[in-house]
């Protein structure tokens, strides 16, 4: 779990942020070759497996990267226990409801 | 205990080396656009459901209050990936020296800078 092994939450936190820096790279050459974003083109990238595939991992990759970041926060900022737990109990529903929310999106209709 | 020790210094008269000044805005970044999400995970799904909606959020962004929240999340977000870059950079040693912290933090800045004003003028006005 996160926050349990340092050498691992640090690979995780590169991976997912060379992954994600990949990912805004697309979109931005999309937005580049495609500046109006016409909904069909739009639509048309999203209907695409591959993209709805990476999308997804996308979401999850952006959920791990933001929980090990802001445990790194929170840990060095908020000290007494019980707060801090509060607020990463708080953080993990949030992303944890973003998941959710992006899968819903890619699929649900 | 050091009873002349210096307590509730104003955090504003530290004077901090730039490559700090980088750091801290790293961090401030990646909170910024973690606060954002709900808002790009709205607007993916907005300009999905149909061409209306579609319609809908490019109206949206019309609008002063959206563009300048639109704007600040790209900001954070490039101020962000570049400063994220660096980091990788020095994870396989290359600019940690000093000199090499004071050169990528001047560099994740001009970067962030010219992306943002290149995206802004292409697409903000």
């Amino acid at each position: 779990m996160i926050g349990q092994s340092g050498i691992r939450d640090w690979k995780i936190q590169r991976f997912t942020a060379i992954f994600l820096g990949l990912y805004i790279l697309f979109l931005g050459a999309f937005f580049i070759q495609h500046p109006t974003v016409p909904y069909d083109h739009w639509r048309y990238l999203f209907s695409q497996l591959w993209m709805q595939v990476a999308s997804l991992f996308a979401i999850l990759s952006v959920a791990l990267h933001a929980w090990i970041g802001l445990w790194t926060i929170l840990t060095d900022y908020i000290k007494p226990v019980t707060v801090r737990y509060i607020l990463q109990s708080l953080i993990l529903f949030a992303l944890f409801g973003y998941s959710v929310w992006g899968i819903f999106i890619l699929w649900g209709n | 205990m050091n009873k002349t020790r210096p307590i509730n210094i104003n955090p504003l008269s530290i004077r901090l080396p730039l490559p700090a000044w980088v750091s801290i805005a790293h961090r401030l970044s990646g909170i910024l656009v973690f606060l954002l999400i709900p808002c790009l995970l709205w607007a993916l799904q907005l300009s999905l459901v149909s061409p209306e909606g579609m319609a809908q959020l490019k109206d949206h962004l019309l609008h002063p209050a959206y563009k300048v929240l639109l704007w600040l999340l790209i900001a954070g977000l490039l101020f962000h990936l570049f400063a994220g870059i660096r980091h990788l950079l020095m994870d396989i040693n290359v600019g940690d020296s000093k000199q090499g912290g004071r050169l990528g933090s001047l560099i994740v800045i001009a970067v962030t800078l010219i992306t943002f004003v290149i995206a802004f003028v292409k697409w903000g006005l």
